[in-house]
């Protein structure tokens, strides 16, 4: 990977531009914006020639590492392999030059996809029904909640404000519950890994809103009490949430509707192949048991505006590219392939673990799901911490796992292989590791200072934190 | 293998106390600041603010993680460091010597619920 850093404004040089138009022929006039809306000075546009524009972007995307360049074993974010046909089916002229404005009646074949889609993530979650605003899985995680709020207030019962989250939750879980203005209670793991359920009992009462889980949880193991703690929530009269993140290994084997939620968002963007990576774009949909339809927000694909409504969560109906490319995938797959994608992820996932499990410490030894998480190198004398393998495999042109989540072992590093790796590239993954954990015992200081091969070695991210520089101009 | 100090108190969730009359003086331990790694933020409450035993008065970043504070007592917090506010970096350097509030108690029979030295040490081996 060569090393490339320019921004296009240094490349700018006065009075350089790529085509020069011919005269139109008519006078420019701007007579008809009022004075205090023009603009007082040029608007310092880069100047430069085509060539330059184009070895400038093509550069950057080199200096670029994604699924299409490489294994991404990047634990809870899913980065499975986004098929090349999702791209030409989002892209056919008819769905990409459509405005959201348009009258729906206009629009006849996005409405059925639209409807088509909810009817298939309805299938596949167990769920009555489904809004696909969302645009990402911390904006569906708000939206469920807001509808557990308004379920809440509708039926007049206002002193439920308290959302229990696990201790092993991802971080946007309590995080979401802050933001809809509900208290966030932590209920803690046992050593095994799963919720506490003798723990949770003590949190239960009438103040309670629900709860949030992710089953399979972080640690990739499948919360087997589900159904007593649906019980248990139920009978407090409290709402179950299911945070779809971890969503893979369940495709079209357990349905989160039949576990006993009454809520849940998906992050298409992951569990159904539509690319992500680098802050989106995502699609968050949430589904609702049939005793919440009411409450899904606008706008609503019926058209429809009901009183209990949780309000207007979006401008306009998700981001549709995305949920294309999602739709696709499903169609793609069918009902029966799609069942194949959950097993294949765990297989990947046991594979990896069990090959690794005597160089690396594995603090819960059991079959998991989709991924796993190892808590730093079995030999702790070495000092070569989490960060350091995770840095030196770059090294080896891989992306680095997850580190430092779930927060319940100091030198976690989460693995979620997905299943659309082949057995050599999870050997080669394999060995790199093993080599690693033998590096870190003969040469630790190496390691320490890993990356060595890549353009950007090891950033200070201390100093970064602790002493942003947010603007260009102060660059030293 | 974490520092500790001979006459602090201690608390589950890697708080430090040292008594002096009513006033309690309360930092994060050298475990905790380990655990944490650099830390980037010390986020502290207001003079005159009640804390109240168990629960948080406020969070310190690291690179890696944002964590709570909880208060070992219950009181008013009668002084806070200002010093961390633009130099968290001491809490690494050294987290006994850099305090982070002070507490004018309510209930120091609540001490009773901390432990000492010995005890801390043979809790933090099981974390």
């Amino acid at each position: 990977m060569k090393y490339y850093d320019k921004l296009i404004f240094e490349l700018s040089c006065e009075g350089r531009c790529g085509y020069t138009l011919p005269d139109a022929d008519w006078a420019q006039t701007s007579d008809s914006i009022p004075d205090g809306l023009k603009r007082s000075a040029a608007p310092g546009l880069p100047q430069v020639s085509e060539p330059e524009v184009v070895r400038h972007y093509t550069n950057l995307s080199d200096m670029n590492f994604g699924v299409d360049t490489g294994f991404y074993p990047l634990g809870s974010c899913t980065m499975k392999y986004n098929p090349k046909i999702n791209e030409e089916i989002a892209g056919m002229p008819g769905f990409k030059g459509i405005h959201p404005l348009q009258p729906r009646s206009t629009v006849r074949g996005v409405m059925k996809l639209y409807g088509d889609l909810s009817s298939a993530l309805c299938a596949i979650t167990g769920m009555a029904g489904f809004t696909l605003n969302p645009f990402a899985g911390a904006h569906g995680e708000l939206t469920g909640l807001m509808i557990m709020r308004r379920y809440h207030i509708c039926r007049g019962d206002m002193k439920r404000t308290r959302v229990i989250v696990p201790d092993s939750a991802h971080g946007t879980n309590p995080a979401s519950a802050a933001v809809c203005g509900l208290d966030v209670v932590q209920v803690n793991s046992l050593p095994d890994g799963t919720i506490d359920v003798d723990h949770l009992k003590t949190l239960l009462d009438d103040t309670v809103a629900g709860i949030m889980m992710t089953n399979p949880n972080t640690l990739g193991l499948f919360e087997t009490r589900i159904e007593e703690i649906a019980d248990l929530v139920h009978g407090c009269g409290g709402l179950l949430y299911y945070d779809g993140a971890n969503m893979n290994p369940l495709l079209g084997v357990v349905r989160p509707g039949d576990m006993g939620f009454d809520i849940m968002h998906l992050n298409l963007h992951k569990t159904f192949s539509t690319p992500h990576g680098g802050g989106g774009p995502g699609a968050g949909p949430v589904g609702v048991a049939e005793h919440l339809l009411p409450y899904l927000p606008l706008p609503r694909i019926d058209g429809e505006k009901p009183d209990e409504c949780a309000g207007r969560v979006s401008g306009f109906m998700g981001n549709f590219g995305v949920l294309m490319k999602a739709y696709a995938y499903i169609l793609m797959l069918g009902r029966q392939n799609i069942r194949m994608a959950g097993p294949l992820a765990t297989l990947n996932a046991n594979y990896i673990k069990e090959s690794l499990k005597d160089c690396y410490r594995l603090p819960i030894d059991k079959v998991c799901k989709h991924e796993f998480v190892f808590d730093g190198l079995a030999d702790k004398s070495t000092g070569v911490t989490t960060l350091d393998v995770a840095k030196r495999l770059l090294d080896y042109g891989f992306h680095a796992p997850t580190v430092y989540f779930p927060l319940l072992f100091h030198q976690s590093i989460m693995i979620e292989p997905t299943e659309t790796e082949s057995r050599e590239t999870l050997d080669a993954f394999i060995e790199v590791m093993r080599k690693i954990a033998e590096e870190a015992a003969a040469d630790p200081d190496m390691v320490r200072s890993a990356p060595h091969n890549t353009s950007v070695r090891r950033p200070d991210e201390t100093a970064a934190a602790r002493h942003p520089v947010l603007k260009y101009r102060d660059l030293a | 293998m974490s520092k500790t100090v001979a006459g602090l108190l201690y608390s589950e969730s890697h708080e430090w106390v040292s008594v002096d009359g009513n006033i309690a003086t309360v930092g994060i331990t050298d475990f905790a600041q380990h655990a944490l790694g650099n830390l980037s933020y010390v986020d502290m409450p207001e003079t005159d603010d009640e804390v109240t035993k168990g629960e948080e008065f406020g969070a310190v970043e690291s690179v890696k993680a944002a964590s709570d504070l909880y208060s070992p007592v219950s009181g008013k917090v009668v002084e806070t460091n200002s010093e961390l506010e633009d130099a968290p970096e001491r809490l690494n350097v050294d987290p006994y010597a850099n305090w982070i509030i002070r507490v004018e108690m309510s209930d120091p029979s609540e001490l009773d619920d901390l432990m000492d030295e010995a005890a801390y040490i043979s809790f933090c081996e099981k974390e």
